[in-house]
């Protein structure tokens, strides 16, 4: 016990006194920083936390928007039951997938090289060219998607008109006349073509952002490698495949990654090319887009909620198994 | 002191009853009604009218949040037909039986009755109608010694049209869809809806849609269409470049061929009832009050005005919305010649078809039935399915669904 709380009462009120402002002096230092973060949390709470939260309470019931809130019914796992067993869901499923591979699968293939030769060049050349592969990453995907339409329309598009020039050039015409029988193609009517001119689109856009990912990798080699290599004898394609490939690794797991995500996530590019889902839509629609169709369309909130997170477990597996067969090495460990 | 009490008493009472009165409505809707309230307003001075005005499909998908937060919406809103199934039972809007009782005899049977709750009661007010037709062109007809009724006799002579329009390379129509659309839409047996009976059975396997699709099939198995999606830059240059020598639709497609899809065409057109002397409808608006609205009298008020008979005739000059309301028929207007369409007085058959179309029960599930059935005739029309098996699928996946 100390002699002064004995001795002077003021000096007690004034410990007292000190002991609150310090409190509150620490009460504001430690949350200042939360106050700071205030904003963000409270926009990613009602915007990001709350329709998650929302939407499995959804996907248990049954609710048609057009009818106000207080018309949702408790339907147990109906929406799902129903939702597991539509043959739509499953094609719609398929459709997502096989367009995932033929726009990702191509994106890294091409985007791999191409980053390599542009780290090769000097530093303008390579400046400018990167920005021009990354331009269509940046414009917004219903403009880029609305001139791709234009493009491939049937009688007036470039693309055919191209094809027919081809077919009927006095120099080409040998190895391109067989085209001649199946024009004018329907790129985005015909069910047969439509997942390969979404891929298209899809690769057209996002090659440019995987460049950008693997040009940055390649930046983090050290030079003092390949000079090593070279002095061992090693050719170009040797030093790419021994030496670029293994060390970006991590790049490739990453970039990889996004791609999955992203792709199982295509909505707008088939949106626009099948013209709102009026044409071609039997392969063409992905399963974005059948949700929305449900939810939109069909007014099914609760079907839609189902399908969305059915579509959120295809990717969680889709994710997980690329983390498990390539995670360890993809990550740069043993 | 006593008189200035007075006058302020008089003073309140007047912006007491006049703030009552005039109100701050809101129409939500879609072009080109914009230009339809642009010049009828001024006639309105009753309450200050404002308008949100959206492109079609944005409209309705702002309309569906709106109902669905209960907030948001405008005082009186426009509903396209096609949209009215999935709203007029989901009790979103204000009944407005009562209202619209003393004006009900005067306004085409069929929009009445597809304004209704299954409840019968109205919740949406038709304001324009779309009577379905034929546009065709006069010339070729004439060059390939055709005569109108000898081709629209029946579906068959129709086709046959086609073929012999075929051997001269003009093709019957842009999209065979339009055919198989028509003949599912204009078939309806009475009693039912265009996809469920009365008791909520779909009938997308009955025989109406079986022809339907067999009609689409010939036409497009044996080259007579171009295969070209409607709406695309393409099918309005098959228009201006005369390809197709007929085309299915509502009337209110003349207002379109005319300002600007194939004005060149002019005095080459003609119109018709569909093959078979069908009577039919093809879109069409609605006017209903969302009862989030809290002054649903004033809104009723914006509605009647939009519906009475002279505003009505003045929809139809300003941006060619057909008059919901059938005494404005008798109107001299009528009567007069259509320089497109070759002097031809169309509004005449309009009005008549407009007069005679069969009612047909709207339903919650018809959204749902019309986008599986569209899949089934693309299945069917680009992918070589079988008929059956498309509808059948298409039946047991809307059995799924509507529920």
């Amino acid at each position: 016990m100390t002699t002064t709380e004995m001795t002077d009462p003021t000096t007690v009120q004034e410990n007292a006194q000190r002991d609150k402002s310090d409190r509150q002096r620490t009460f504001w230092h430690k949350t200042t920083p939360y106050w700071f973060m205030s904003p963000y949390i409270i926009i990613f709470g009602t915007f990001g936390i709350f329709p998650v939260l929302f939407m499995i309470y959804l996907s248990f019931h049954t609710w048609n928007p057009v009818a106000g809130l207080g018309t949702m019914e408790y339907v147990g796992l109906e929406n799902y039951a129903l939702s597991l067993t539509d043959p739509t869901l499953w094609q719609t499923l398929w459709n997502t997938l096989l367009m995932a591979l033929y726009s990702g699968i191509p994106q890294h293939l091409v985007a791999l090289p191409l980053a390599y030769l542009l780290v090769q060049l000097g530093s303008r050349a390579r400046h400018w060219l990167t920005t021009a592969y990354f331009l269509p990453y940046v414009t917004s995907t219903i403009a880029i998607s609305m001139i791709f339409f234009v493009m491939f329309s049937k009688e007036s598009g470039i693309i055919n008109q191209a094809l027919t020039g081809l077919a009927n050039g006095s120099l080409t015409g040998w190895a391109f006349g067989w085209l001649n029988g199946v024009m004018p193609l329907g790129w985005v009517q015909e069910n047969s073509l439509i997942r390969y001119s979404v891929s298209f689109v899809v690769f057209w856009k996002y090659v440019g952002f995987n460049i950008v990912i693997y040009t940055a990798g390649l930046a983090t080699i050290s030079d003092e490698l390949y000079e090593a290599a070279i002095i061992d004898g090693a050719n170009s394609w040797q030093r790419f495949t021994r030496i670029a490939l293994p060390l970006l690794r991590p790049f490739i797991f990453f970039a990889v990654t996004l791609t999955i995500i992203g792709n199982m996530n295509l909505f707008d590019e088939p949106y626009v090319l099948t013209r709102g889902l009026q044409q071609a839509s039997t392969n063409g629609m992905t399963i974005s887009n059948y949700l929305y169709r449900v939810a939109w369309e069909w007014l099914d909130m609760g079907s839609a909620a189902a399908i969305s997170w059915i579509l959120f477990m295809v990717i969680g597996v889709f994710t997980g198994l690329y983390f498990w067969f390539f995670g360890r090495r993809g990550l740069g460990g043993d | 002191m006593k008189h200035t009490h007075g006058l302020g008493l008089a003073l309140a009472t007047l912006t007491l009853t006049s703030g009552a009165m005039a109100a701050d409505l809101r129409l939500d809707g879609f072009p080109d009604y914009d230009s339809q309230l642009e010049a009828i307003l001024d006639g309105f001075p009753a309450h200050n009218v404002d308008m949100l005005m959206n492109e079609h499909g944005g409209h309705h998908d702002k309309l569906k949040t709106n109902l669905a937060t209960g907030s948001g919406a405008g005082d009186v809103v426009l509903i396209d037909r096609n949209f009215v199934g999935s709203f007029v039972n989901q009790g979103g809007f204000y009944d407005l039986s009562d209202q619209f009782a003393p004006h009900s005899d005067s306004f085409a049977p069929y929009a009445v009755t597809q304004g209704q709750g299954s409840d019968g009661n109205q919740y949406a007010v038709p304001v324009d109608l779309g009577p379905g037709v034929v546009y065709y062109r006069r010339d070729y007809m004439e060059d390939m010694g055709y005569d109108l009724g000898a081709v629209m006799t029946d579906w068959e002579s129709y086709l046959d049209y086609g073929r012999a329009l075929k051997e001269d390379n003009i093709l019957l129509i842009g999209n065979a869809n339009a055919i198989a659309t028509a003949y599912w839409n204009f078939n309806v047996e009475p009693g039912n809806g265009l996809y469920f009976d009365s008791e909520g059975e779909s009938l997308v396997t009955t025989e109406r849609f079986k022809r339907a699709f067999e009609l689409a099939k010939t036409v497009r198995d044996e080259g007579m269409d171009a295969n070209i999606s409607e709406w695309t830059e393409e099918w309005y240059a098959g228009f201006r470049e005369g390809r197709f020598a007929t085309q299915m639709s509502g009337a209110w497609l003349l207002g379109h061929l005319q300002n600007w899809m194939a004005p060149e065409t002019s005095g080459n057109w003609g119109v018709s009832n569909l093959p078979d002397n069908t009577y039919g409808t093809w879109g069409g608006s609605f006017l209903a009050i969302p009862r989030q609205s809290d002054q649903p009298e004033a809104a009723w008020d914006l509605i009647e005005y939009m519906i009475s008979e002279e505003i009505q005739l003045a929809g139809f000059k300003n941006i060619a919305a057909f008059p919901a309301h059938t005494a404005t028929y008798d109107d001299p207007m009528f009567n007069e010649p259509v320089d497109f369409l070759r002097g031809q007085r169309a509004r005449v058959l309009f009005a008549d078809i407009a007069e005679n179309v069969t009612p047909v029960e709207p339903n919650e599930g018809d959204q749902i039935a019309e986008s599986l059935i569209s899949t089934a005739l693309e299945q069917v029309l680009n992918d070589g399915m079988d008929i059956d098996t498309a509808l059948a699928n298409a039946e047991r996946q809307i059995k799924r669904r509507v529920r």
